[in-house]
Order: structure tokens, then C-alpha cells, then sequence
């Protein structure tokens, strides 16, 4: 070794520490960064279902009736329509509580109660029609306060006239709990419901099915629309044409438009021009289809771009026409590209809120959607239209509606994936 | 590159033409060698390649003969591959790109109106550089060709043309037990050779090889070389190669190329042994390229 080559070595020995630092150095923001973004999620994750996951869960309440056969016979639908199921029931709570006297009181001691309770024993009473003339004990659905009592969300020391639920109330439902006369269970109406003004008879099946309506529609759309749409600019358009690069720069630009331009759009063309019904899965799922497209588009082309011109040379070379070539060769290979695109574009228009609110799908809608051209609404509106609700019983309904949203989300994903998987492998 | 310049310049200027083996043109250059022969399968007059502005490929006039092999060698972005491309319009898929002249196979022009490309590319195949088999199986590789021309009537016809483009391509001992794994899974060399058993499959006329070699080891090379060699018996074979030692071991006629022009073609031991133009001898004596 000359003595030029030792002295480049020395140079490059004595950078060699600050080089290593630096490295080591940028390999820790990495990883503080990734901490730092991991504690974001964990902490939004953690608080939606630390206020959320009690919702899955409802307080019931024990009450006994008489199923008096002289009212209650025939059980067919039209008698018990006619029959005052919610005096029962009162008639029931005050005989738990004789010492209770007085208007006040006894209007107290029915909101121990949900409305609901009237309905749920008279569909009781219709699925069991051989238990007229006997006294039964039949659990019905608590009033929202005693539920938010019984989960621990009643501060009781603050004075009394400031809150909901009253010394008189919590006493009795003490009493009920001692009784074993009140239950914390599985919260089937959260999942069964349309939306209700009380908290504790609020579900999200119309949103759920909206929702679900809408996602069919944007994807039987936007998926083939936009698969097609890629095909041809890539593959087909001719490139260098001042028509087809007009094209590209505006779906570009469209993918950049603020959500809610889609829904004066949608507004404008599917219920102003086209008449079709207000608030219906079918006009916000074309409204998000308008919003979906570009970014199905561009996804799809990135994936037509990311197969190797090779692939297509082969298949020319072997005399494939164009067309045999893209659908043979280039699609299935860009296939699990193009999926991975739309189910993006699908979360997002999923998660959605604003355009939906232009075409009126922020609705007060009870009964769930039939069909497409139903009202519906869908879950990002019913978590915004439940968030601006005052009642307790709506801040732990509103994160139980976050966490289905974010399943729903989660499930796609994994659908997602497992297309992914099973396309992939067949190569 | 400036001498390489001049020396054309110089041997435009000074060269004569010389009876009928030198192409008279507009450019003003001539061909050394004999460009023409009888009963050629490809027939090329006065083809010129453009890019967008850029001329690829001047006035080049070649004959390729039936059941031989013509091997296009010269230094890099000399248009070999370009007119190879020519050859089964390849080229068209290519933006920009502008062929004029005369091509003909068996005496019917390529370029013309009638002539479509999908039938053309059935009759004229290609190897390309880069072993470019589908991501599908060994059997899907070879069958892709013959399935979409309609070649066979049902599966056992379908099954004796894989069989037999594996023979001839001389890979089907090595991978008749495992016709239904992936093509992907392949050595470069089996890979290479599938793609010449996908090629001959449709039973093309001609045969384009660009290059076929470039990526593979010695071995393979001299697998892919002996194969050349005898498919020569069924096929015309035009290959594309940066190897000269190659071009003199497979080829019967060898045309030289530069800097877009066709310089001098001939039988490949006459070129080899005695180069008639500058050009040509300073490529194969490895003075540049």
C-alpha cells in the first residue's frame, strides 16, 4: 500500500463516526416519529372505546303484569293496538312502589321506564299468546337516566336541581338493583333500531343499511367506470392528443375537489334534474360514485402503468390483439392495483358526511331502508346528527356508532386483502 | 465519436458503386455487400425509421433469405433493434414512431392497409432481450399463442403443439413433469428458451431474436446458440446480438449497422474474414463498439 492510498484511508477513518452518527441519528427520528404516530392512534382508539364500548350494553328493567284475558283476548294485532299497554306497566311500577303518591312522583317513577316499554310487552304478548290469564315478569328497556345511572355516568354529588335523575329516582332504582329487578345486557336495539329522540331506544340499523346501500351502488359504479376509464387512457388513448390530456388534467383536478362541490353536483343533477327521491341510497351513492371515480381512476392507472411493458411486448409479439393483450395480460396483473384503489376510494366516500348533508340524507329517519329509493341515512351523518345531541345517552351511542363505522372500514379492508391474496396467488 | 463521424463522412465521399451489390439512394450512402439474393422471405427497400424528428434508420435495403440465419450486429443505438422491430411492426406501439419504405414478406407489403398486424406478428415471432415469460404456467406460456389464432380444435391437439414447441426448443425434458408450475419459477436460460418455445408455437415463418442472449451465463448461451442452430432447418431467424464470437458461430449472413445505416452485409465468413468496409472491419477487430 502507497502512502496516498493510507492517507484516503485516514480521511475516510476519520468521517467514518460522524457518518455513523448521522445514520443512527436518522434511524431514531424514524423511529420517533412511527412512536409518536402509533400514540395518536392508540389514544384515539383507546378514548372512542373507552366512551363507546358501554353502549354495547343496556340496562333492562324487571316488571310484572297480569295478562288480564278479559282486555287482552284475541291477541291478533288489531285488538292489542287498542289495548293501554303503557297503564299496565304503570299500573306494575306502582305496585313495586305503593308508598309512591302524587303526580310528580309517580311521573318520576314512570321515566324509570322507556316509552318503548309499552310496545316491547305488547309484542311480548303477541309472540306469547298462551300466557293470557297468567302474571308474568317480563324485562323491558330502562329509561335512558337509570342506564347512564347503572353505567356509572351520574355524577350524584352534584346538587339536585342540577341534574336529570333525582334523589327520589335514585333511591328507587337502588331498591329495583337490590331486587335484582334491573340488568345490564346486550344491546340489541343499538343494532336494531332506526334513530329515536330517546337516547336509549337510538340504533343505527337505518344509517348501517344506508350506509351499506350506498357503498353497493358507489362500487357496482365506480369500479367498473373507473377501470374502464383507466384502460382506455392508458392503454388505448392516443398519447400526446390535446383532448386526452384536457381529460386527464380534470380528473386529476376533480380528485382535489372539495366532498361537499359533489353534493351541490348531486344536488343539482340527480334531484333537481333528474327528479329522483331526496335523501335515498341510490342519489348518495351516485353522488359518491361522481366523488370515487377520479381517485379509482388514477389508482387504476398507477397499477396499469406499474405492469412491465414486457409483459405486453410478449403478448403483442405472439400476435394478441390490443385488447387480447390489456385483458389476458396487463389486467390481471394490475388487478389487485386497481383493488386496492377503489377500496380507498370506498373508505373515503364511506366516511363521507358532507356531501350526503347537500342531498338531504341527514334526515330523522326511523324505519329502516327497503330498497335503494327508501330514505336513509348513513353512519357518518347519524354520528354527526348524534353528536350534536345534548343527551348523555347520545355521547356513548355516538362512539358505539364510531366503532361500527370503523369496523366496517376494518372489514373492507380485510376484503380488500384477502382479494389481494387469492388474485395474487393465481400467478 | 467525432472520427467514427468523419471516417463515414471520408467514406461516403470517396466510396464508388460497385455494380449490383451496392444500393444507389438519397442519402448518398451505399451498402457494401451483397443486400439482395434470390427468393428472399423478407424483402426491405428503402426503409427509413423516424422518432418524432429524429431519423432512427436511413434508407436501408435487405434482403433475409428462407432457413438461414442473418445475424444485425454494430455499437450500440446503431438501429439495429429498431429495424428488427420494423420487422413484425412492433414498432408501431411505439409514440411518434414513423416507418417508410418497403418491407414485404413473401412479396406482400406489411405496411399496407390489408396486412393486419395480428397476423403478421402469428407468422414473424419474437424473442425478446429480457426473457419475458407470462407470470402464468409453463403449459399457459407455450399455449397462449395457438389458443387465441384458434391453431388447435381441442385439448389433445393443443397438448402435442406444447409438446412439440418444447422439443424444438429443447426444453421439454427438463420441464415435462412440471407443465403446470409457474413459468416465473424458470432459470434465466429455461425461461429464454420458453419464450423461443412460445414464439414457434404459432409456427411463425420467420423468427426475430433481439438479443437473446444478453442476459444469460455462458452455458445457456451455448444452449440457446445450438438451438438457434437447428431451428434454422424450419425457420428464418434475424437475431439481434452485441457479440460478434456469437454472430459468427449462429449466422450464415451478417449485416452491420451504423449510426442508423446499413453499411455492409455478406456471408457471415466473408465478413468476418474479409471486411470490405472501414467501418466494419475497425467493429470486428474491436477497434470500437
Amino acid at each position: 500500500m502507497n502512502n496516498d492510498a493510507n492517507q484516503t484511508l485516514e480521511i475516510v477513518k476519520s468521517g467514518l463516526a460522524r457518518r455513523r452518527r448521522r445514520e443512527t441519528r436518522f434511524r431514531w427520528y424514524g423511529r420517533i416519529a412511527i412512536f409518536i404516530a402509533m400514540a395518536f392512534l392508540a389514544l384515539l382508539l383507546f378514548s372512542i372505546l373507552a366512551r363507546g364500548i358501554s353502549a354495547f350494553q343496556q340496562t333492562y328493567i324487571a316488571v310484572d303484569v297480569y295478562l288480564n284475558p278479559e282486555e287482552l283476548a284475541p291477541p291478533t294485532p288489531e285488538h292489542l293496538g287498542k289495548v293501554d299497554f303503557e297503564g299496565l306497566i304503570r299500573q306494575s311500577l306502582r305496585e313495586t312502589f305503593p308508598e309512591v303518591t302524587g303526580r310528580r312522583q309517580k311521573r318520576a317513577l314512570y321515566r324509570l321506564v322507556s316509552s318503548s316499554a309499552a310496545y316491547e310487552l305488547r309484542d311480548w304478548v303477541l309472540q306469547h299468546p298462551d300466557q293470557l290469564g297468567k302474571a308474568v315478569t317480563i324485562w323491558v328497556l330502562a329509561g335512558s337516566d337509570v342506564d347512564m345511572y347503572m353505567k356509572g355516568a351520574v355524577d350524584v354529588s352534584v346538587p339536585e336541581d342540577q341534574r336529570r335523575l333525582k334523589d327520589d329516582q335514585i333511591r328507587w332504582i337502588e331498591q329495583l338493583r337490590q331486587q335484582g329487578r334491573l340488568d345490564l345486557r346486550f344491546n340489541k336495539v343499538f343494532f336494531l333500531n332506526g334513530d329515536s329522540r330517546e337516547p336509549e331506544q337510538a340504533g343505527i340499523l337505518v344509517a348501517f343499511k344506508g350506509s351499506l346501500y350506498m357503498m353497493i351502488v358507489t362500487l357496482a359504479l365506480s369500479f367498473p367506470l373507473g377501470i374502464a376509464a383507466a384502460i382506455y387512457l392508458e392503454e388505448f388513448a392516443p398519447k400526446k392528443n390535446f383532448w386526452v390530456d384536457m381529460v386527464e388534467i380534470n380528473i386529476n383536478n376533480l380528485a382535489a375537489v372539495p366532498s361537499i362541490v359533489f353534493g351541490l353536483l348531486g344536488l343539482a343533477v340527480f334531484l333537481g334534474y333528474f327528479g329522483l327521491p331526496r335523501s335515498t341510497p341510490l342519489v348518495g351513492g351516485l353522488t359518491l360514485t361522481l366523488m370515487t371515480l377520479p381517485t379509482v381512476i388514477i389508482a387504476s392507472r398507477a397499477a396499469l402503468t406499474a405492469v412491465p411493458p414486457s409483459i405486453r411486448e410478449a403478448a403483442l409479439g405472439v400476435g394478441a390483439s390490443r385488447t387480447q393483450t390489456v385483458f389476458h395480460h396487463v389486467l390481471p396483473l394490475a388487478m389487485p392495483g386497481m383493488l386496492t384503489g377503489a377500496i380507498i376510494g370506498m373508505a373515503r366516500a364511506l366516511g363521507e358526511t358532507a356531501p350526503l348533508l347537500m342531498i338531504g340524507m341527514v334526515a330523522f329517519i326511523v324505519d329502516p331502508p327497503q330498497g335503494l329509493l327508501d330514505p336513509a341515512t348513513a353512519l357518518p351523518v347519524q354520528i354527526y346528527l348524534w353528536a350534536d345531541s345534548p343527551e348523555r345517552g347520545f355521547v356513548e351511542r355516538t362512539s358505539a356508532a364510531i366503532i361500527v363505522l370503523l369496523v366496517f372500514l376494518g372489514l373492507m379492508n380485510l376484503l380488500a386483502v384477502l382479494l389481494r391474496r387469492r388474485l395474487e396467488k393465481r400467478w | 465519436m467525432s472520427t467514427i463521424m468523419n471516417t463515414v463522412e471520408e467514406f461516403v465521399e470517396t466510396m464508388e458503386p460497385q455494380g449490383k451489390s451496392v444500393a444507389d439512394s438519397e442519402q448518398g450512402y451505399h451498402t457494401v455487400g451483397e443486400f439482395s439474393i434470390a427468393e428472399p422471405r423478407i424483402s426491405c427497400r428503402h426503409v427509413n425509421v423516424f422518432y418524432g424528428e429524429k431519423q432512427a434508420l436511413f434508407d436501408i435495403n435487405l434482403d433475409i433469405g428462407q432457413r438461414q440465419v442473418i445475424a444485425l450486429i454494430g455499437p450500440s443505438g446503431c438501429g439495429k433493434s429498431t429495424f428488427l422491430r420494423c420487422l413484425n411492426r412492433m414498432n408501431d406501439i411505439i409514440e411518434g414512431c414513423r416507418v417508410e419504405g418497403k418491407i414485404q414478406l413473401d412479396n406482400q407489403d406489411i405496411y399496407s392497409k390489408d396486412m393486419d398486424p395480428v397476423i403478421l406478428r402469428a407468422r414473424v415471432g419474437m424473442v425478446f432481450q429480457k426473457p419475458n415469460p407470462f407470470p402464468k404456467s409453463i403449459y399457459d406460456n407455450v399455449a397462449y399463442g395457438p389458443r387465441i389464432h384458434g391453431l388447435a380444435s381441442n385439448r389433445t391437439e393443443l397438448d402435442e403443439i406444447v409438446e412439440t414447441s418444447l422439443k424444438r426448443a429443447g426444453l421439454w425434458k427438463e420441464v415435462r413433469d412440471r407443465l403446470d408450475h409457474p413459468a416465473t419459477g424458470l432459470s434465466g436460460g429455461q425461461q429464454q428458451r420458453l419464450c423461443i418455445a412460445r414464439a414457434i408455437a404459432v409456427e411463425p415463418e420467420v423468427v426475430l431474436m433481439d438479443e437473446p442472449c444478453s442476459a444469460l451465463d455462458p452455458i445457456a448461451t451455448a444452449t440457446i446458440e445450438q438451438l438457434i442452430d437447428e431451428l434454422r432447418e424450419r425457420y428464418t431467424i434475424v437475431i439481434v446480438t452485441h457479440s460478434m464470437q456469437q454472430a459468427a458461430r449462429v449466422s450464415q449472413r451478417t449485416a452491420y449497422f451504423h449510426l442508423g445505416k446499413l453499411i455492409e452485409v455478406g456471408q457471415t465468413s466473408r465478413i468476418f474474414t474479409n471486411p470490405r468496409h472501414p467501418l466494419t472491419e475497425d467493429y470486428i477487430t474491436g477497434r470500437f463498439g
